[in-house]
């Protein structure tokens, strides 16, 4: 029997059964979709936590304002905080042994205007530090000047496709650009990098921190990116960090400090445990399709006795009545599992247009692993139906007179 | 062609051994043409099936063509039944799912003919069978005559040299099993052997040679004045070429 022609005798009889058929797509379908969603978000949020904190190196800190860091777990990334974080207390920081740069943080959104164009662009307001802690390249100009913390520049470094937004090809460096009621005059422009990371450089203005404060009418920071001289001495640099903080903060201990090892191993329960339910639901579902992968085959076995029987009768070996039955289940379960996979996609890529900064995306082992677990059971769990069709007798099967 | 020697066939229902076929020894030579009548339960279709390979006896021989067939595997056995054996069944047997053509079609199908090769066989015998017409309906759009059709079509689009046919006018009202008798007569006359199960007496007798069975085995086999019994088709012979010539003149049982 040729391909083609087997998979179009399968194809009118998976139609001619279509309750089953369709039960049992849609069985392998939950199953492929599970896999692919959980997997598309998990992925999803590692890339954005790691997007966040990779680029930093092992000696960076980041201190948040808030504490909560007693449990292990993620940090307050957002948390209400008692105590703002102020530029005095970088200021402090950076005095300490060891401690060889600070980057402050304030981000935030604003419209920014160049002649007639204009664009609501995220905007940084941090220091000359926060670049190679960053690794933040230029691709011109340079990055913002040496000045004390407290002092407004009206300077901005801005990202590759703001530029190309606001500029097109005309020359950007020197322009002045308006945000709110304050201008910049464009001194650097960065490097385009590629995607993936949660700060979206690309689209990115950066200001002094002091200009950010009266920009956004505030005072308190967003984060302090601490760098340190070396790793020997992180645990005793970081209680020396928080000691400090402690004393200037009236005895209390409210700011967090983050370390690119905590956050990962941190993040790595969280992921474990999600591989965890990707695997038990994908095992369940599975399993539940496989049963019934195997008894709509059983059913269909004995509903086509008598068919078999011709089949024999006109002259197929019982090796292709095996197969008649194998590669049909096996075309319901890829049926299923392509429904499972297109879903998935839509509901990931739905997913990311409703948080851009999250790269929601199936890894492609998932993919290919969901497809080969779905087609791998409907293989395993056809075998003794299509055993049991193989091993009929014809002149029984034919016996069976329910035929037309 | 055909050689039965001993054969039988036991079946066991409950603790009791029926003997379906018993001690049973026939020749058939190729081009013949039989009809096999008895009551019912005398093994009748038994004897099809086993000549059909469909079957295996509990003793004796089958040779085809002077090869005996208990050595055959179980794969030969169903090429043989493919490429040499038609069947035509009282209750059709057609797959409702399929359309006249397709379950003419089958056989190439499976046989893994290609498409190309498969489509001016189907149609020539969609046109020699008069279902040009009935050729996209699904059997239950069918009548009996028009199934039984399909279902001989089905049979003979590999041209075997055997066709058996169990009590193929079974179902059928008498003008429709006529026309269901004289086609395969018809098969008969362009040099297929041809044997089939009956109840009715005037299709029984139009045979040229005559098996009378009773308990499992021939209680009579005698030849008919074949001028006599074939009188309408002699005065209605086929027209066109024969349609189970083979081309590559190959016997059955060559593999
Ligand atoms: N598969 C079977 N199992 C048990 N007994 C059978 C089977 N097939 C046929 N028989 C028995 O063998 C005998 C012959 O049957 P069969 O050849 O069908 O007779 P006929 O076709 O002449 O009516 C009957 O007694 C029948 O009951
Ligand atoms: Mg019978």
């Amino acid at each position: 029997m040729r391909f083609g022609d087997l998979l179009a005798f399968n194809f009118k009889a998976i139609r001619r059964q279509r309750a089953r058929s369709i039960m049992l797509l849609i069985a392998i379908a939950i199953g492929v979709l599970a896999i692919n969603l959980l997997t598309g978000i998990g992925e999803g949020g590692k890339q954005f936590v790691l997007g966040e904190f990779d680029i930093l190196g092992k000696n960076v800190l980041i201190m948040v304002p808030g504490k909560k860091e007693t449990t292990g777990g993620i940090p307050p990334l957002t948390g209400e905080t008692t105590r703002d974080l102020s530029l005095r207390d970088a200021e402090a920081i950076l005095r300490l042994p060891n401690v060889s740069a600070v980057a402050p943080l304030i981000p935030g959104k604003i419209e920014i205007s160049h002649g007639s164009l204009s664009r609501e662009a995220f905007t940084i307001g941090t220091n000359r530090a926060f670049f190679p802690m960053r690794k933040l390249e230029l691709a011109q100009g340079s990055i913002l000047p040496e000045v004390p913390m407290d002092q407004a520049v009206s300077v901005c470094v801005i990202g590759s496709k703001l530029r190309r937004e606001l500029f097109g090809s005309r020359p950007a460096l020197g322009q002045w650009l308006r945000a709110g009621d304050s201008r910049f005059r464009v001194i650097g422009i960065l490097k385009d990098r590629g995607q993936g990371m949660s700060l979206d450089m690309n689209d990115a203005i950066m200001i002094p921190v002091a200009s950010a404060q009266s920009l956004f009418n505030t005072e308190g920071l967003f984060r302090i990116f601490i760098e340190l001289r070396g790793l020997q001495e992180l645990d005793k640099s970081r209680q020396r960090i928080t000691d400090l903080l402690k004393n200037r903060h009236d005895g209390e201990e409210d700011v967090t400090i983050i370390t690119q090892d905590s956050l990962l191993s941190a993040f790595a329960n969280i992921l474990d445990t999600m591989t965890l339910t990707v695997a038990g639901i994908a095992a369940i579902s599975m399993l539940v399709a496989g049963i019934l992968i195997m008894n709509v085959s059983l059913i269909a076995v004995s509903q086509r006795t008598s068919e078999i029987g011709l089949l024999k009768a006109l002259g197929l070996p019982a090796r292709t009545v095996r197969l008649i039955f194998l590669t049909e289940a096996m075309m319901m379960a890829a049926g299923g599992a392509l429904v499972g996979l297109v879903i998935s996609q839509v509901l990931l890529f739905m997913a990311r247009q409703t948080y851009p900064s999250v790269p929601f995306a199936t890894p492609s082992w998932a993919m290919l692993g969901s497809i080969t677990v779905a087609m791998f059971t409907a293989l395993i769990f056809s075998a003794i139906p299509a055993r049991r069709a193989a091993n009929m007798v014809p002149v029984d099967a034919l016996l069976d007179k329910t035929a037309g | 062609m055909i050689e039965l020697r001993q054969l039988c066939r036991d079946f066991l229902v409950g603790d009791q051994t029926v003997h379906a076929l018993d001690h049973l020894d026939l020749n058939i030579d190729k081009g013949e043409y039989l009809s096999v009548m008895g009551p019912s339960g005398s093994g009748k279709s038994t004897l099809l099936n086993m000549l059909g390979l469909l079957d295996k006896p509990s003793a004796g021989e089958y040779l085809l063509n002077g090869t005996a067939t208990s050595g055959l595997k179980e794969e030969q056995r169903a090429s043989l039944r493919g490429g040499h054996i038609g069947f035509v069944f009282q209750s059709y047997h057609l797959i409702p799912r399929l359309n006249a053509r397709e379950n003419i079609e089958l056989p190439l199908v499976l046989a893994g003919v290609a498409p190309k090769l498969r489509q001016p066989r189907v149609d020539e015998l969609l046109a020699r069978l008069d279902l040009v017409d009935r050729a996209e309906h699904i059997p239950n759009q069918l009548s009996g005559g028009q199934r039984q059709r399909v279902a001989i079509g089905r049979a003979i689009v590999m041209e075997p040299d055997l066709l058996l046919a169990d009590e193929p006018t079974g179902n059928l009202d008498s003008k429709s099993g006529l026309e269901v008798v004289t086609l395969l007569e018809e098969l008969n006359a362009g040099g297929i052997t041809l044997l089939v199960v009956t109840h009715d007496e005037n299709m029984g007798a139009r045979a040229r040679r005559r098996l009378h069975m009773i308990d499992g085995a021939i209680s009579r086999d005698w030849q008919t004045d074949s001028a006599e019994s074939k009188s309408i088709l002699t005065a209605k012979p086929p027209t066109g070429k024969p349609l189970t010539q083979k081309t590559d003149g190959k016997a059955p049982g060559e593999f």
